[in-house]
């Protein structure tokens, strides 16, 4: 027998297939079906947002992240989320840039994939709801031609974008200025104004159930957000009617998008299963405040950002009881 | 039929088909063995042979070192030539004697070397066992009459009898139970008398539906013995997880087992106790499953202790040439082999060889957070953030953590999709907090 060439490797000599890269990459493949529904209702419009969301995500993470840190599929996540969670007719350089500040600012600063506490898309379209208050409320109204632009997209930046394009409040903006509720059924569905990623409820759930099938999503975030935000909002409908009821509260906005693709990224969410439904709870409750009593419409961004500032603490309290502990502290 | 489990645990491809429906079969002598002096948990052997000496199949070649000791005997009949330090498959050297095996010795009739089991009291019954050199054959070696003979201060009331054999790949304990069924319940009863127990559990993964069978076959009636299924998963065979298992006690962290009144041991060990009292010769021989991708013909072997592990590899028809790493033990646990030349040792449950396609070679990514290490862990540790305290060597504040609770089961790094060398770290933190400790000591 001839002397094979062996190497010598660290225990456990297995290894499960699953690999951070396929994670992310399978993430962002589960939003492509999403990304079509918004080009049904959006037309052209909603993928030329997303192209330049993302575009300008992968450039920043090229330019400033660690090397090869592309492959790892993550910077594509957060362009792909920022570009859904905008709105369809934004010039496209402002999604560009926020793509970049997200990147930027929300991970590469913070030392790369896993080591930052907010969730990046977040974060960039944080900075573009403060930077372009305008821009980032404008709703175009769906359907149209699907070559019809959504807005003035190629506006050159800070140049007065001219846009004759038909708009119409969102769902929960119609509900918090006007007092009119939107059917759940067009809700749902998605043919409603908002934006380009976070109107159609069913194709978003549909998708996350697929993730968290394969285990690549913990559906115990998204879960305890949406029978949060139900259980919180059907309660204050029940003692006051003019308050929203809960089927409205849970497929308007970007509840659903936000609480499936933003509520579980593994980084800026609590590591423990118990963690992660405190941080569904808070989340929800968080949602509902500024839903109804707050002076925004929309709570669902702001109520993740500030919940992923209490991930770590969340971790700290939640820590599983080790085996063989609980009759310790009893002898104690 | 219900099946008995734990929380969390891994699945990772069992792999045995390999060689569970092989039948055990004896390996010949090869033309040297090396005996290390060192195979057991606790003192190594002292050597009591000097090179020129010839020596008898089962004469001592190291006689024990004190109580947390075993002898090593001579595993065929030969001449001494050379002591020296040699590789041990743990990839240290070791002081180990060399036998050049006797191709035509006699097998003259001998006294028997350990006595009868009928009529010996308890006390003898452990200093029997010892000197047989019987230690736990489930891998870690530890000497078998120690646990015989448990602390005063606690009750035993059980005596648990391991068969999960939940390492992928091995199937040696699976053989066991399969052809020598009565062995391992003479071995049980052997046991039960010395512990003076009345109950006995076999926990048997319910994948084994042969050996459940065999033993439900084989029980003498006389004994109160439990054969249970157990539900298949890793690490359902550690110790702590299989008394969960049987008893829904939790060892508490950091105590023996003796502590909730229960005592372990391995369904090889109880076989080698029959076997020793049945032949009259002491633990010189075990089963070993040769197997893997990466070997021609792979086999379950009864081989003598001391077999160089290329003279085993050969006698399998050596290996194949996406052959890439050969482990000593499954998979999960056990330490990849440096040199060939070492030896079988009496703790060698298996002999795996790898393809390059299983080894793992994959790029390490940053930790996403993704818990699904905490969803593995028996134990119930947050190996993610031990890992992130390994890597800053907060050393102390790991051992805060219960580090000293991880049994190095490696779920936690065969799950992580980042290919964070968890258990690895901790291995390395175990030794670095204990040389710190002792540091602080002095």
């Amino acid at each position: 027998m001839t002397a094979p060439n062996l190497i010598v490797t660290a225990s456990p000599h297995l290894k499960d297939h699953d690999t951070t890269p396929r994670i992310m990459w399978t993430v962002a493949a589960s939003l492509i079906p999403v990304i079509l529904a918004s080009a049904f209702f959006f037309g052209i419009s909603s993928i030329l947002v997303i192209l330049a969301s993302t575009l300008g995500a992968l450039l920043t993470e090229r330019g400033l992240g660690r090397k090869g840190s592309l492959q790892d599929g993550s910077a594509m996540i957060t362009g792909l989320l920022l570009g859904l969670s905008l709105p369809p007719g934004i010039p496209l350089w402002m999604a560009a840039l926020g793509g970049a500040f997200g990147i930027g600012f929300g991970k590469v600063i913070w030392g790369g994939l896993g080591q930052n506490a907010f969730n990046p898309a977040l974060i960039g379209r944080a900075f573009l709801q403060t930077a372009f208050p305008v821009a980032i409320t404008t709703w175009p109204t769906p359907g149209g031609s699907f070559f019809a632009l959504k807005g003035d997209l190629f506006a050159f930046p800070f140049m007065h974008p001219v846009s004759d394009v038909v708009t119409s409040a969102t769902p929960l903006g119609l509900f918090k200025f006007e007092q009119k509720l939107t059917s759940v059924v067009d809700l749902v569905l998605g043919t409603t104004g908002g934006s380009v990623g976070e109107t159609s409820a069913i194709v978003i759930l549909i998708c996350g159930a697929y993730l968290a099938w394969k285990g690549y999503l913990n559906w115990r975030s998204p879960v305890s957000i949406l029978v949060t935000v139900f259980v919180a909002s059907q309660l204050l409908h029940f003692f006051n009617g003019k308050y929203p009821d809960g089927l409205f509260m849970v497929f308007s906005g970007g509840l659903m998008l936000g609480a499936v693709y933003m509520a579980t990224d593994m980084v800026t969410v609590p590591t423990t299963n118990k963690g992660r439904w405190v941080f569904g709870v808070c989340t929800g409750l968080i949602v509902v405040v500024i839903r109804v009593f707050g002076g925004l419409p929309e709570g669902v961004m702001y109520a993740i950002l500030i919940m992923n500032a209490f991930t770590p603490l969340i971790n700290r309290v939640t820590q599983p009881t080790v085996f063989g502990t609980v009759k310790l502290k009893e002898a104690k | 039929m219900a099946f008995f489990g734990f929380a969390h645990g891994v699945h990772p491809p069992e792999e045995k088909g390999l060689t569970s429906g092989l039948p055990i079969r004896r390996m010949p002598y090869p033309a040297e063995i090396v005996l290390p002096l060192r195979q057991h948990a606790g003192k190594p052997a002292k050597l009591c042979v000097k090179v020129g000496d010839y020596v008898e199949r089962g004469d001592p070649v190291g006689l024990a070192d004190g109580y947390m000791s075993v002898p090593i005997h001579a595993s065929a009949a030969g001449t001494v030539t050379a002591i020296d330090l040699w590789p041990h498959p743990d990839g240290s050297y070791a002081q180990s004697v060399h036998i050049k095996v006797d191709t035509y010795a006699m097998q003259a009739a001998r006294p028997r070397l350990v006595p009868r089991w009928e009529g010996l009291t308890v006390d003898q019954v452990v200093k029997a066992v010892q000197d047989a050199g019987v230690v736990g054959l489930g891998g870690a070696a530890f000497p078998t009459h120690v646990k015989l003979a448990p602390p005063k201060d606690y009750k035993v009331h059980t005596l648990i009898i391991n068969g999960a054999e939940c390492e992928p790949y091995l199937t040696s304990d699976h053989r066991t139970m399969v052809e020598y069924p009565e062995r391992v319940h003479f071995g049980c009863r052997v046991m039960m008398h010395t512990l003076g127990v009345t109950k006995a559990v076999i926990g048997v993964e319910k994948n084994k539906p042969d050996a459940i069978e065999a033993l439900e076959r084989t029980r003498p009636k006389d004994l109160d013995i439990t054969i249970l299924p157990l539900t298949v998963k890793y690490p359902q065979g550690a110790e702590k997880m299989l008394i969960h298992a049987v008893t829904g006690v939790e060892v508490p962290s950091g105590k023996l087992p003796v502590t909730v009144g229960v005592v372990v041991q391995n369904v090889g060990s109880l076989a080698a106790i029959a076997e020793v009292f049945d032949t009259g010769l002491p633990l010189i021989e075990r089963i070993v499953t040769v197997t893997g991708h990466g070997l021609t013909r792979p086999a379950n072997l009864i081989v003598p202790v001391g077999t160089k592990l290329k003279d085993l590899l050969a006698y399998c028809d050596g290996v194949t040439k996406d052959a890439s790493e050969v482990i000593n033990g499954g998979p999960m646990m056990g330490m990849a082999v440096a040199n060939l030349e070492a030896p079988v040792l009496k703790g060698t449950t298996g002999i795996v060889v790898l393809t390059k396609d299983e080894v793992r070679n994959e790029k390490v990514y940053p930790c996403i957070h993704c818990g699904r290490c905490l969803d593995a862990c028996p134990v119930f540790l947050n190996p993610s953030w031990l890992g992130d305290l390994a890597r800053v060597k907060r050393y102390d504040e790991m051992a805060a953590n219960h580090l000293a609770d991880c049994m190095l089961c490696g779920s936690c790094s065969y799950v992580c999709p980042s290919n964070i060398p968890l258990s690895q770290l901790f291995q390395a933190s175990k030794v670095a907090l204990r040389r710190t400790q002792t540091a602080g000591a002095a």
